[in-house]
């Protein structure tokens, strides 16, 4: 097919203003899947993308569209992530496109996510089509909308399409605007190959699946590949493009084409997002720009609950990082949890996510340490470390200074929440930046916050403080000189590693003292009185006690009922399996997680 | 030596907290379920087991009359060897009477066992029990006069309305009856009975008031010379329980009537609770509950219930890891819950509390 009747897009859109429901129109009326094998959230394949109703992976599908002039047209539909922890991902899939349809809620308006991923979107030289959708509410008010795109992103909208992907109401309209809005892509067929991959992964049988967008030259079924970034070659077995639920073979991928290769790669991590793909034999002289090592944000210490299923729980770890090359981990041990691992994670939802498949698809019960992001420790010897995990943070007579991560925060509001908001961020020793109207009772609020204050609940708490009317988005800014100390926490006198973290020097009275109080509610009595401290560096700035259980046991003897007695250990014994033995303390899973609950 | 366990599944009323098998009787069943008693004892299998200890539980055997009770310990007698037993009958302090008593002592039973409960009307009243304390005291001096010369009470501890003074004054009255024998239980809402509702349940001692009661009980009765040698029980010059000693002590024992347990020959199965069942039918029939239990489990299970605690060759020799027993055991001894001595351990009042907890980890340890 002529390139000029291909067209490469993708969707924006903030969480639920419909981006998933307009696909799922789209791919409906281009009769790209059948009606009757149409379920909602087509794109959205796995079982935690459709609960929360999210994209976690990119993905892209081939569409035919027989357009009104009466030509045909073949689009490129590459469905991206909207969360700021896919940041990357989504960046690289927005350049293997030369447009984007950015959905606004007729209701809602512009929101945070909105406008990063339109940022993005503009960065990347992508031509915006803006649509305004949901138009079939009460609430809803597409002029108002439209003003916000205008105002705010400062691109024209007031002849946007309104409609409503839930109803179909002028989904053609969109198709329409993606023909003549967006343009085709250009490249050359014939110079080397220079093909960018925006997403991969693992399949048991081809190996791993390459999605990527040929930017020059062409590529088929044969050819020896060179991956750019690593070097490696490989000979590709198949060739094809997405179709809406399976992979198509073809012959040869042309410049300015979308689809896949497989080449019998074993291992993920040889095919990096944003690397480019060039012909071994013909290589182009210079990679696509952009590409970067993502780097984990947030970790956290992934232990079993029952120390048994180490192997498995490593197993499952090996199988997810073949799909998912941002995640990372390596063993470490806990006194008080055995052996586990410390896993990097994008960000919050990134590691939500991956510990809910490890528990839904992989069947395991696991205890997480609380997130924790790295610091930078220079030593009073001179050195420089980073520290990963909360209980190697150097004893506080070993540090001459340390740095943490701080981010740049936009969070986007009705003004009457203004107030809430700065007294949540001063709080979490947010700086205030600056405050933009975005209309008469919108503002941007922005502040820069360090990233260990809100990897913890930051989110929620915006949330409760602004009836969910905020929304909330950040990027890396870089690291920052702070006042840190480790807080540890001792149960029964023995200190307790997996529960230690790291906090600025003026919240850890308080956080110490919550900390107690939590663990003291979520560790049932034991047979003795335990003490619960909160210390740093040895001094103990709080405690409690949780009470000796006073009264546990089956006094009468049942007419030689034994058996009675037994079930009751029984269930004693599974009781215990939910917990873990500290030293002389059995402490349940929950408790290892009230370390992130602290401000509720 | 086994034991032989007769249920009688009969009240007069049924008591609003009793979850054991029982039911008011019609007019013609006291008879037909002695004759299926009977006939069960008589047609037992395996003749000429020794017995020392014959246990009529219930229920209220008390509501079978004198006759009815001599058949059946006639029955038993003609089918096991009963020497020197100990025969214990369950009564209801309303229901003996002076005739009754020398009867019961002709027919060879030689200890009482009355459900008093409390001394405090109003308790008695919440209880659902149909005597008064007078009515009790006067059932106990009745038995004295025949004979009698071990009788045990029963006294409920965090009953609803009870206070420490009033767990007191129950007491006092109890030691001034001059008995043997006292189990002293804490009351156990059990699911499914009259008591199983919340305002029951507000009305009866929280666990730290039933602790205190309970320390209280231990306190009071050693004082007055009761040695304490079960969780719940208590006796003077050696009159413990034999017959409940064989279900701590792992003995054997054998069960007659609906609902009765029995463990014999390494087995431990019981007969459905089905009273008309049981009465038709030929021979009860015998549900098997565990073949060959693990007798490390059930040793530190019901060893520990005893005063006399466990012992650390009997551990070992049945397998038992007595360092780590020992070891888990320091932690609880610094709490006071238990003590350690050379050859064995066994757990205080304050560990006899919470002694599940410490039981199902000693049993974890045992088994490392």
């Amino acid at each position: 097919m002529d390139s000029s009747n291909i067209r490469n897009f993708c969707i924006i859109a903030h969480i639920d203003h419909g981006k998933s429901t307009l696909a799922d129109r789209i791919l409906e009326l281009t009769e790209t899947v059948e009606l009757r094998e149409m379920e909602d959230q087509l794109l959205d394949n796995m079982d935690i993308e459709r609960e929360r109703g999210i994209t976690i992976k990119a993905r892209a599908v081939r569409l035919k569209y027989h357009a009104e002039n009466g030509e045909d047209y073949v689009f490129n539909l590459i469905d991206t992530p909207g969360h700021v922890d896919f940041n990357y991902e989504v960046s690289r899939s927005l350049v293997a496109c030369e447009g984007a349809i950015l959905i606004v809620d007729a209701s809602q308006g512009i929101e945070a996510q909105t406008l990063a991923n339109t940022y993005l979107a503009i960065e990347n030289d992508l031509e915006v089509v803006p649509v305004i959708n949901k138009i079939d509410l009460p609430s809803a008010d597409p002029e108002r909308a439209c003003n916000e795109v205008e105002n705010i992103i400062g691109i024209p909208a007031m002849d946007a399409p309104r409609i409503s992907a839930k109803m179909g109401t002028n989904i053609k309209e969109v198709l329409e605007r993606v023909i003549t809005d967006i343009p085709a892509p250009k490249g050359d067929d014939e110079a080397p190959l220079k093909a960018l991959i925006f997403d991969s992964y693992y399949d048991q049988y081809k190996g791993v699946i390459i999605y990527c967008r040929v930017k020059e030259g062409h590529i088929k079924a044969g050819d020896t590949i060179r991956l750019m970034a690593t070097g490696a070659e490989f000979q590709t077995v198949e060739i094809g493009y997405m179709g809406a639920k399976e992979l198509v073979p073809v012959g040869e991928l042309h410049a300015g084409e979308v689809g896949y290769i497989a080449a019998s790669i074993k291992d993920i991590g040889d095919t990096r997002v944003g690397d480019t793909v060039t012909n071994a034999a013909m290589p182009c002289d210079e990679a696509l720009p952009g590409y970067k090592k993502v780097n984990p944000m947030v970790y956290c210490g992934i232990y079993p609950a029952d120390g048994a299923k180490y192997g498995d729980l490593r197993d499952a770890l090996e199988k997810l990082l073949l799909n998912d090359a941002s995640l990372s981990f390596e063993p470490e041990t806990s006194v008080a949890l055995g052996f586990g691992f410390r896993c990097g994670f994008l960000g919050l939802l990134h590691m939500e996510i991956i510990q809910e498949r490890l528990e839904r698809e992989y069947n395991l019960d696991l205890i997480t340490t609380a997130p924790s992001v790295t610091y930078k420790v220079t030593l009073t010897s001179g050195e420089t470390v980073t520290i990963y995990n909360p209980t190697n943070y150097p004893d506080p007579g070993l540090i001459a200074s340390a740095q943490e991560p701080v981010v740049n925060a936009h969070i986007y509001t009705p003004s009457e929440f203004v107030g809430n908001i700065m007294e949540l961020c001063q709080d979490r020793r947010g700086t205030f930046k600056d405050m933009k109207y975005i209309d008469t009772n919108r503002v941007d609020l922005h502040y820069v916050l360090p990233l260990n204050e809100i990897v913890y609940d930051f989110f929620d708490a915006l949330k409760s403080k602004t009836r969910g009317y905020a929304s909330f988005d950040y990027e890396m800014k870089g690291y920052e000189p702070s006042k840190l100390v480790k807080l540890d926490v001792l149960l029964n006198g023995e200190p307790v590693d997996a529960l230690s973290f790291i906090v600025h020097e003026e919240k850890a009275y308080a956080r110490g003292r919550r900390l107690t109080e939590k663990l003291k509610e979520n560790i049932p009595r034991q047979l003795f009185e335990v003490p619960v401290q909160a210390a740093i560096g040895g001094k103990i700035i709080a405690r409690e006690t949780i009470k000796a259980l006073r009264k546990d046991v089956l006094a009468k003897c049942y007419g030689g009922d034994i058996t009675r007695k037994k079930k009751l250990l029984e269930k004693q014994k599974e009781g215990k399996k939910r917990m873990r033995q500290l030293g002389s303390v059995a402490v349940p899973q929950e408790a290892f997680m009230s370390v992130l609950k602290l401000d509720d | 030596m086994t034991g032989i366990y007769v249920h009688v599944p009969f009240c007069a009323r049924k008591c609003p907290y009793c979850d054991f098998y029982s039911a008011v009787p019609d007019k013609n069943i006291l008879e037909d379920y002695t004759q299926a008693l009977v006939r069960n004892i008589r047609e037992y299998t395996s003749k000429g087991v020794k017995a020392d200890t014959l246990y009529f539980g219930g229920g209220t055997p008390s509501l079978l009359r004198p006759a009815q009770l001599d058949s059946i310990i006639r029955a038993a007698k003609d089918t096991f060897v009963l020497e020197n037993a100990e025969i214990t009958l369950e009564a209801n302090p309303c229901t003996v009477t002076s005739e009754k008593l020398e009867a019961y002592l002709s027919s060879g039973i030689n200890r009482l066992s009355l459900g008093v409960q409390s001394a405090v009307e109003s308790e008695l009243e919440t209880l659902g029990r149909l005597h008064s304390f007078e009515t009790a005291k006067k059932a106990v001096e009745n038995a004295k006069k025949a004979g009698f010369e071990n009788i045990s009470c029963d006294i409920m501890l965090g009953t609803p309305g009870q206070t420490l003074s009033t767990l007191e004054t129950s007491i006092n009255s109890l030691l001034s009856l001059d008995i043997q024998h006292i189990s002293a239980y804490m009351l156990k809402i059990e699911q499914g009975t009259a008591f199983d509702c919340d305002k029951i349940r507000n009305s009866c001692a929280d666990d730290e008031l039933s602790a205190q009661m309970y320390l209280k009980t231990v306190e009071m009765l050693v004082n007055a010379g009761f040695e304490q040698y079960e969780i719940s029980n208590f006796a003077r010059n050696g009159k413990r329980s034999r017959h409940n000693m064989k279900y701590w002590k792992g003995e054997s024992y054998l069960g007659f009537g609906p609902s009765a347990h029995s463990f014999f020959d390494n087995v431990r199965y019981f007969c459905p609770g089905d009273t008309k069942a049981f009465i038709t039918q030929k021979t009860q029939p015998r549900i098997v509950q565990e073949e060959n239990p693990d007798k490390l489990e059930e040793y530190i299970m019901l060893a520990l219930r005893l005063s006399d605690g466990i012992g650390f060759e009997k551990l070992t020799a049945l397998g038992g890891n007595v360092n780590a027993v020992v070891q888990a055991a320091r932690t609880f001894e610094k709490a006071g819950l238990c003590s350690i001595s050379q050859d064995k351990l066994h757990l205080t009042p304050q560990g006899f509390l919470v002694s599940n907890g410490i039981i199902s980890q000693l049993i974890d340890s045992a088994e490392s």
